[in-house]
C-alpha cells in the first residue's frame, strides 16, 4: 500500500476500538443503562476512520446522529462519550444531549444532529464563518458535513449544496451510504441512487467510494478538504458501507434479506482491514491481537468510568438553556408557583 | 431624542451595530441590491459592501441554519425573514438548532442570532401573508422573541438582540414602520425580558405588544377625557414574559383587558390571562378579557380583514363591559 505500518496500525486501533465501543454500548442499552435511541457505526468503522483522518485539528467537523465513533476517532475519551451515552455528569454534552447530540468544541466536534439533515445548513454556516474572517489558501481550516443516504432527499440538503458552491465556501459533504434509511433501501427513496451525482445540480465535483477502504475514504476526503481551504470548492463524497446491524439498537432489522446479511457479514470491513494488514506484515496475529484487547479495556473502562459518573443534579435543570440571562426568565418546576406573578406560595 | 420612524428607528440601529462590531453580518432576501422588500436594509450594502450584507437565494432553511452555523463559530448574523409567515420554512433551523444548540452542548456552543420578521395584517395581503404566529416562537425555551411597538423599542430591543449571546427574534410589524416617535440619541440598549408600563393608570390594565400596544396606548388616551384611568402595559417580551410589571398593574387596577393581533385560542393574551389569574386572583373584580384576531385564515377583501383584526373601536367595547360589569362610578 506504500502507507506508513504505524499509521496503518492505528487505523486498525481506532477501527477496533469503534467496533468494541459500539458493541458494549448495545449491551449497556439492553442492560438498560442507556435511554431513547440508541444509533451505533457498526460496519463503518473503515468510513468513520477514514473520514477523520483526513480532517486537520483546525477542521470542523458536524455529524449526523449516528455519531459515535467519529467523537472516538477525532480524539474524546471514550469514558466521556459513554457517560453521554448513560445520561451522566461528565458525559460530552453534560448529560444534556444524548447518543444523538454530542459536543466537544475543543476538538472542533460541532455536534451531533438529531433531525435527519438538520446539520446540514449550520455547517454551510461554519464554512461561511471561515471565509469571513480567513482567506482562501492551505491555512485555512475547512468543514466536514456528515450525512446519511436518506439526508439527500430532504430540502436542507439542496439549499445547503446550492449556497455552498454559490458562495464558494470551503466544505465537503459526505455522504455515509450504509445503504439504508431506516428499513428504506436507497433504491426506493431516491430517484438518482448514484447520490454523489446530485451534486451535478451545483456544479459541485463528486465522487462515490468505497467505505469499507479506509485508506480510499482518507485519500478522497483529504483531496476534498484541501479543495475546499484552498480554492473554496466545495465537494460531495458518496462512502458506500453497510450497517451490520439495525436502524438502532433496538430494531432487528427483519427487513433485510438472510442473503442480505450474509452479504453484509462478507463486507464487514474490521476482520478484512486486519486480514489485510496481516498479509501484508504490518501486524502479526499476536500484535493485532493485542489492539483488539486494547480496544476491548478501553471498552470496559469506558463502561466503569460512566458508570461511576454521578446523575445531573436536578438542581441544574435550568444550566445552559441561556447564555445571557434575562430578568423574568420563569424556572419553575411541574406545579410550581408561576415565576413573578407572586401566586400562593411566593 | 430625534423624532423618526420606526423603520429609520431600524436601519439606523443596523447600521450602527455594523460599524461598531465587525461580527454583525446581516443575510436575507433582497436586502442589498433591493435594499429590502420595506427599505430597513436601505444603503447599507452601497456603506458596507458584500461582505456584510449578503442577499440570499429564497432559501429560509438554508440561511436560517448558514446563520446559526456561522453564528456558533462566533459571529452575529442579522438574519431578515421577510416576513414571519416565511420563517415556517425555517422552523425546523429555529426550534431545533438555534434555541436547543446550547442546551443539548451542556453550554459548550452559543448561537448569538438575531431574526428580524415582521407580522401584521391590515395590508390586505391576504391568509398566507398576514400572520402573527410570535407565540409559535414565544412558547420554545432557548428562545427570546421581542416585539417592540415605539421607534425608541425598536433600536433599543434590536441592539439589545444583537448584542446578546442567545437567538433573539425581533417581531417587527407591517403597520408599524411608518409610525414615528421620539429615539434616544447615541447608545440606546433595552433589556430584554421587561415590560413597559406605556401610561400609568388606577382603573383599569390594558396589556398589549407590537401593534396593539399602540392602539392600546391611543386608546387609553381617549378614556383619560371621559375620567377613565387606563393603564397601558407594552409586554415588548414575550419570551422571557415579565410577569412581575403585569401583575402588579392589574392588582392596582383590579380589572384587565389583553389586546392582540395574534388569535385567540393559545395566544399571548391567554399566557397573560393565565399569569393574571394567578398573580392577582384576590385583586380582581372582574375576568380578565380578550381582544384578539378572529379565528380565520384572514380574507383578503377589505371589509373581511377590517371585521377580523382588534381595533380600538373593539377595545373601548371591552374596556367598557369590564367597567360596567364591575360598576365602575366615572
Amino acid at each position: 500500500m506504500g502507507e506508513d505500518p504505524a499509521t496503518l496500525r492505528e487505523y486498525y486501533r481506532q477501527m477496533a476500538l469503534i467496533r468494541a465501543f459500539e458493541t458494549r454500548a448495545a449491551e449497556m442499552y439492553t442492560r438498560a443503562k442507556i435511554g431513547g435511541y440508541c444509533h451505533l457505526n457498526l460496519g463503518e468503522e473503515a468510513t468513520v476512520v477514514g473520514l477523520v483522518a483526513a480532517l486537520r485539528a483546525d477542521d470542523y467537523l458536524f455529524t449526523t446522529y449516528r455519531e459515535h465513533g467519529y467523537a472516538l476517532a477525532r480524539g474524546a475519551e471514550p469514558g466521556k462519550v459513554m457517560a453521554e451515552l448513560f445520561g451522566r455528569a461528565d458525559g460530552l454534552s453534560l448529560g444534556r444531549g444524548g447518543s444523538m447530540h454530542l459536543f466537544d468544541p475543543a476538538i472542533r466536534l460541532l455536534g451531533g444532529y438529531g433531525i435527519v439533515g438538520g446539520q446540514l445548513p449550520p455547517a454551510t454556516g461554519a464554512a461561511f464563518a471561515i471565509t469571513y474572517r480567513q482567506q482562501a489558501g492551505p491555512a485555512s481550516p475547512a468543514v466536514m458535513c456528515l450525512l446519511g443516504d436518506a439526508a439527500t432527499n430532504i430540502g436542507a440538503f439542496h439549499e445547503s449544496l446550492n449556497l455552498a458552491a454559490l458562495w464558494r465556501l470551503p466544505i465537503v459533504f459526505v455522504i455515509v451510504n450504509n445503504q439504508l434509511g431506516m428499513g428504506t433501501p436507497v433504491e426506493a427513496a431516491a430517484a438518482e441512487p448514484e447520490l454523489w451525482k446530485r451534486g451535478c445540480s451545483y456544479r459541485m465535483p463528486g465522487q462515490r467510494v468505497d467505505g469499507n477502504d479506509v485508506i480510499a475514504v482518507r485519500d478522497a476526503a483529504r483531496a476534498a478538504l484541501d479543495a475546499a481551504r484552498g480554492e473554496r470548492q466545495p465537494a460531495l463524497l458518496e462512502a458506500v458501507s453497510y450497517r451490520l446491524r439495525g436502524h438502532s439498537v433496538v430494531d432487528p432489522a427483519r427487513y433485510r434479506s438472510a442473503e442480505e446479511a450474509e452479504r453484509a457479514r462478507r463486507a464487514d470491513p474490521l476482520p478484512a482491514f486486519r486480514a489485510r494488514l496481516i498479509a501484508e506484515g504490518v501486524l502479526d496475529e499476536a500484535a493485532a491481537g493485542r489492539i483488539d484487547a486494547e480496544a476491548e479495556r478501553a471498552a470496559a473502562e469506558a463502561v466503569d468510568y460512566a458508570d461511576a459518573s454521578p446523575a445531573p443534579d436536578p438542581g441544574t435543570l435550568f444550566d445552559h438553556v441561556y447564555a445571557t440571562p434575562a430578568a423574568s426568565v420563569h424556572r419553575g418546576l411541574p406545579g410550581d408557583p408561576v415565576a413573578g406573578a407572586g401566586g400562593p406560595g411566593q | 431624542m430625534a423624532v423618526i420612524s420606526y423603520r429609520q428607528a431600524l436601519h439606523d440601529t443596523l447600521r450602527a451595530e455594523l460599524r461598531r462590531d465587525d461580527d454583525v453580518v446581516l443575510l436575507g432576501e433582497e436586502i442589498g441590491v433591493f435594499e429590502g422588500s420595506y427599505k430597513i436594509t436601505a444603503g447599507l450594502l452601497a456603506e458596507f459592501g458584500p461582505r456584510r450584507v449578503r442577499d440570499t437565494p429564497i432559501c429560509e432553511e438554508g440561511f436560517t441554519g448558514l446563520a446559526i452555523g456561522a453564528a456558533m463559530l462566533g459571529l452575529r448574523p442579522v438574519v431578515e425573514i421577510m416576513t414571519i409567515n416565511f420563517s415556517l420554512l425555517a422552523i425546523d433551523q429555529i426550534v431545533n438548532n438555534a434555541a436547543k444548540l446550547r442546551s443539548m452542548s451542556g453550554g459548550q456552543v452559543s448561537v448569538p442570532l438575531v431574526i428580524r420578521t415582521p407580522g401584521g395584517g391590515g395590508q390586505q395581503l391576504s391568509a398566507t401573508h398576514s400572520q402573527n404566529l410570535e407565540v409559535w416562537y414565544a412558547h420554545v425555551p432557548g428562545l427570546k422573541v421581542v416585539a417592540p411597538a415605539t421607534p425608541a423599542d425598536a433600536k433599543g430591543l434590536l441592539a439589545a438582540a444583537i448584542r446578546d449571546d442567545d437567538p433573539v427574534i425581533v417581531i417587527e410589524n407591517l403597520a408599524l414602520y411608518n409610525t414615528r416617535g421620539e429615539v434616544p440619541d447615541g447608545e440606546h440598549v433595552a433589556e430584554i425580558g421587561r415590560a413597559a408600563v406605556l401610561k400609568p393608570g388606577r382603573d383599569i390594565t390594558i396589556v398589549g405588544y407590537s401593534r396593539s400596544a399602540v392602539i392600546a396606548l391611543d386608546v387609553a388616551r381617549r378614556l383619560e377625557g371621559e375620567g377613565i384611568g387606563a393603564e397601558v402595559i407594552d409586554l415588548r417580551s414575550l419570551r422571557p414574559l415579565d410577569r412581575e410589571t403585569i401583575c402588579a398593574s392589574a392588582r392596582r387596577t383590579g380589572r384587565a383587558v389583553v389586546v392582540e393581533d395574534d388569535w385567540l385560542s393559545y395566544g399571548v393574551g391567554a399566557e397573560v390571562a393565565a399569569t393574571i389569574a394567578e398573580g392577582a386572583f384576590d385583586y380582581l373584580d372582574a375576568p380578565v378579557r380578550r381582544v384578539a384576531a378572529a379565528e380565520v385564515p384572514l380574507p383578503y377583501a377589505k371589509p373581511l380583514e377590517l371585521a377580523a383584526l382588534p381595533d380600538a373601536g373593539a377595545l373601548i367595547r371591552v374596556i367598557r363591559q369590564t367597567l360596567d360589569a364591575t360598576r365602575f362610578a366615572r
